[in-house]
């Protein structure tokens, strides 16, 4: 059992509050951390493995403090986002060289090369690497000591699909043997496939938690905001707002359109066709005007 | 204290074709510089004297210094790498250390070996001219490591004031200004130098004693500090 505790964490860089009174548990499995870019999750990550010391609050792991304590690493598995790891060695000679610095040997290393699938190409300078390769030689890296916590940021970045697939499986074997397994991600889908577990971080702040049920239902509960054009605008508006998935209408004289906020999306998406075929009215544009993930994340920060 | 992975590591950073290329370009040219003029003037005390305080102690020791000690660290927390150090069960100590040991033996391979051959080849250890200069390269290659390990660890400009510090202060002010002499790595290594040359071929400010003290103090302090920061160093995200 390891629990990665975080206990009301904020960092700030100068007026920059990057983590503000964040307080969770990460416990056995696979948990993601989701949130927009610039959301909080490096710094968090950061925070968790001990190489930045919160400006207030705690990180522990099993009530050990992380920060200035070297020998939490003997349980602590990370891959960082930076590409830089030594280019000039091989693969082979930088996972042996952290085995090494864990008081391993060479055996160690061949098992951790083994299980990312990169002894075919552990004789090769890392500078000659694939993003792929690199983000997998960091993975056998990280895995060496076989660590009860396992820290990625962001790490299907610059992946091919197949990659992805591979490392995922990896993560969820990993999630599935008792280890706490902890990745970034600013993509919904790379989440919802993997985690159990999902925490959302949106502008430094704590904004969800939950199963990917959980956040779906969060994500797709919110209002829609549609912009609607069509021949005949009035009437169509005055036709929806009779009905009770329709939260509110305005006429935007600029755009020459309908801005359109419907609470109920699956009522709603059935509703708006039906209304105009009964009124002969004719629909020229729907478009969502606030599907980008950034909106999203920004609903749930201010539910 | 020592770790065996850290120093490969390191070596093998600072030894890389570029670095090399650099760290050999100082020796190469005080050999070429020492061969003409043995050449043109022939073996003489004071030139050999001149040729290897005035350039080998003042300027290439302390610039090899420089590129051995921050090279042996400074990039590794440029780039970030140095996370795969930080993130092991290593004391902090024992990272700075390591460093610090390859960091001298570099810069004494590539400084006191090439002011030994030059000192021979200027006037066969005449008066001990060689070997004192010599002498006085390995001291200074302890301090400088250390300095510009804790510069190099300390700041991300480390190779820009490090430089400017070898050149303006150790090789400018260290050789002009009286007062700045006695904070000097140069005149603390040449007072060592003095006790071996014979005469007052090699001279300095400071006496025995307080070069002593001092340079054992400031390579004692800087290790010190440096392994302080690093127990707590940011690492800063991506850019
Ligand atoms: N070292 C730093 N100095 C100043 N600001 C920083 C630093 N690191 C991160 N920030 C700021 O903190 C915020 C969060 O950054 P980060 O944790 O990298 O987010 P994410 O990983 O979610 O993209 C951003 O506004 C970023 O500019
Ligand atoms: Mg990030």
């Amino acid at each position: 059992m390891t629990t990665l505790s975080i206990d009301h964490v904020s960092r700030w860089f100068g007026n920059v509050v990057a983590v503000n009174d964040i307080t969770m548990t990460i416990g056995p499995g696979v948990t993601g951390l989701l949130g927009p870019n610039g959301a909080g999750k490096s710094t968090l990550i950061n925070m968790m493995g001990g190489f930045l010391a919160p400006s207030t609050g705690t990180v522990t792991l099993d009530g050990q403090p992380v920060w200035r304590n070297e020998r939490i690493y003997q349980h602590i598995g990370i891959v960082p986002e930076r590409e830089a790891m030594y280019d000039f060695l091989t693969g082979r000679e930088f996972v042996v060289a952290n085995a090494e610095l864990h008081g391993l040997g060479a055996k160690a290393a061949q098992k951790a090369l083994a299980t990312v699938e990169m002894e075919y190409a552990q004789d090769r300078s890392i500078s000659t690497y694939s993003k792929g390769m690199r983000q997998r030689v960091k993975m056998a890296s990280a895995l060496v000591h076989e660590p009860s916590l396992l820290l990625l940021d962001e790490p299907f970045n610059g992946m091919d699909p197949r990659q992805r697939m591979q490392l995922m499986d990896l993560l969820r074997k990993m999630g599935d043997e008792g280890r706490t397994v902890l990745f970034s991600s600013h993509i919904l889908e790379e989440v919802e496939q993997l985690a159990r577990h999902i925490e959302v971080v949106v502008a430094g702040r704590h904004a969800a938690s939950g199963d990917f049920r959980k956040i779906r239902r969060l994500m797709t509960d919110r209002p829609h905001r549609y912009l609607v054009r069509s021949s005949d605008d009035r009437a169509l508006a005055a036709a929806l707002i009779a009905d009770p998935s329709t939260a509110g209408i305005e006429v935007d004289m600029s755009e020459g359109a309908l801005r359109i906020q419907a609470v109920d999306f699956g009522r709603f998406t059935v509703l708006l066709p039906k209304v105009a075929r009964d009124h002969g009215i004719r629909l020229l544009t729907v478009s969502p005007s606030d599907e980008s993930l950034e909106s999203v994340f920004s609903y749930l920060v201010a539910a | 204290m020592y770790d065996p992975t850290v120093a490969r590591l390191t070596y093998r950073a600072l030894l890389g074709r570029r670095r090399a290329l650099i760290l050999g370009a100082l020796p190469l040219l005080l050999i070429v510089l020492s061969v003409a003029v043995r050449a043109l003037t022939g073996a003489d005390d004071q030139t050999a004297s001149d040729v290897l305080g005035g350039f080998a102690i003042a300027t290439m020791v302390p610039i090899i210094g420089v590129i051995a000690g921050t090279g042996a660290i400074g990039p590794e927390i440029d780039d970030g790498s140095v996370v795969y150090l930080l993130s092991k069960p290593l004391k902090r100590p024992t990272i700075i250390f390591t460093k610090l040991i390859v960091a001298i033996a570099v810069t004494m391979v590539f400084s006191a070996v090439p002011t030994l051959i030059a000192g021979l080849i200027l006037n066969g250890n005449g008066q001990q001219i060689a070997v004192a200069y010599t002498v006085a390269a390995l001291v200074s290659s302890i301090a400088y490591s250390a300095l510009f390990l804790l510069l190099g660890t300390v700041s991300r400009h480390a190779v820009v004031f490090g430089l400017v510090y070898a050149l303006v202060w150790e090789a400018l002010f260290g050789s002009l200004v009286p007062g700045a002499r006695t904070l000097s790595v140069q005149q603390w290594s040449l007072a060592v130098a003095h006790k071996i040359a014979g005469g007052d071929l090699v001279t300095s400010d400071v006496s025995l004693t307080t070069a002593t003290v001092l340079l054992v103090a400031v390579t004692a302090l800087a290790t010190w500090y440096a392994g302080q920061k690093l127990r707590t160093l940011k690492l800063a995200g991506e850019e």
